[in-house]
């Protein structure tokens, strides 16, 4: 029997949406308060979901132990209580919550090997939250 | 093709222990979840189902049914329960919430009319849920 498994997370991290390939009057119209030169700040939740067969001698898609020792170490660590535009993977590209949910996904992708990665869905503030599925199509 | 979903809540315990395994295999694999004793948690269900929209009553599922199926197969055997002594499923399943969605699926499918069961999703707490499919 094929479950999905799904866990979230919290952490803090400031941000700047600013873009080097716009002007400073550009850059205001599209990204409005965001693009506060001192940055701000939001708790994010990051909820995880994996899949994978029930395993009949745990019952369990992955022990949760492991997803959340993976996940303290690969991201809550990396993101926690930083400033995301001093993170390497957004010199280039601006932290939105689209890039830095699909930057999670490639980090969970990319190392976690206990479970496949389904999905991986951030939540900025209660109002808004973003979804990847890298190329699969998302599951309702 | 409508999807709808009622949610339900119940209150349960359990421990998840495999008696094949040796007791401090079981504890390495379980941590605090595998204290004989059990805990408890608040469960939230929430089934989703599928199908036409019918003309005639403009429903996918009649409401009141789902919500009595649900009480009748689930929240009468699970709600205010020790999982692990009082559901047939769970005496020799180990009543993690993978299991206990699969054990609701099963419950639930034979028993719906005219809408199919598209997914059972089952929260242990806020931050952890399963969804099953009723994919094999």
């Amino acid at each position: 029997m094929k479950a999905h498994l799904s866990r979230r997370y919290l952490f803090s991290a400031s941000h700047r949406l600013h873009s080097e390939a716009m002007s400073e009057a550009e850059n205001h119209a599209t990204y409005g308060k965001c693009n506060n030169p001192f940055g701000h700040g939001h708790n994010y939740i990051v909820e995880v979901t994996v899949s994978g067969p029930v395993d009949e001698r745990t019952g369990m898609v992955c022990n949760l132990a492991d997803l959340d020792s993976f996940m303290e170490r690969e991201v809550l660590a990396r993101y926690d209580h930083e400033n995301l535009n001093c993170l390497p993977e957004f010199a280039q590209q601006v932290p939105t919550t689209e890039n830095l949910c699909m930057s999670i996904y490639e980090i969970v992708n990319r190392s976690f090997s206990l479970a496949h990665l389904e999905r991986v869905r951030l939540e900025e503030t209660m109002m808004n939250s973003f979804e990847y599925a890298g190329q699969d199509q998302l599951r309702r | 093709m409508v999807y709808l979903t009622r949610k339900a809540e119940f209150a349960a315990s359990h421990y998840y222990h495999n008696p094949e395994l040796a007791p401090e295999e079981n504890r390495r694999i379980f941590g605090k979840c595998n204290n004989p004793n059990g805990h408890g948690h608040n469960y939230t269900l929430e089934v989703t189902v599928k199908g036409e929209v019918d003309p005639r009553s403009g429903f996918v599922v009649d409401l009141k049914q789902l919500k009595d199926i649900m009480q009748r197969e689930v929240l009468d055997a699970m709600d205010h329960r020790f999982l692990n002594k009082e559901v047939p499923e769970f005496v020799h399943r180990i009543p993690t919430t993978e299991n206990i969605a699969i054990a609701i699926w099963q419950r639930l499918a034979s028993k719906l009319q005219h809408a199919q069961l598209h997914r059972v999703r089952v929260y242990e707490t806020p931050d952890l849920f399963v969804d099953f499919y009723g994919e094999s």
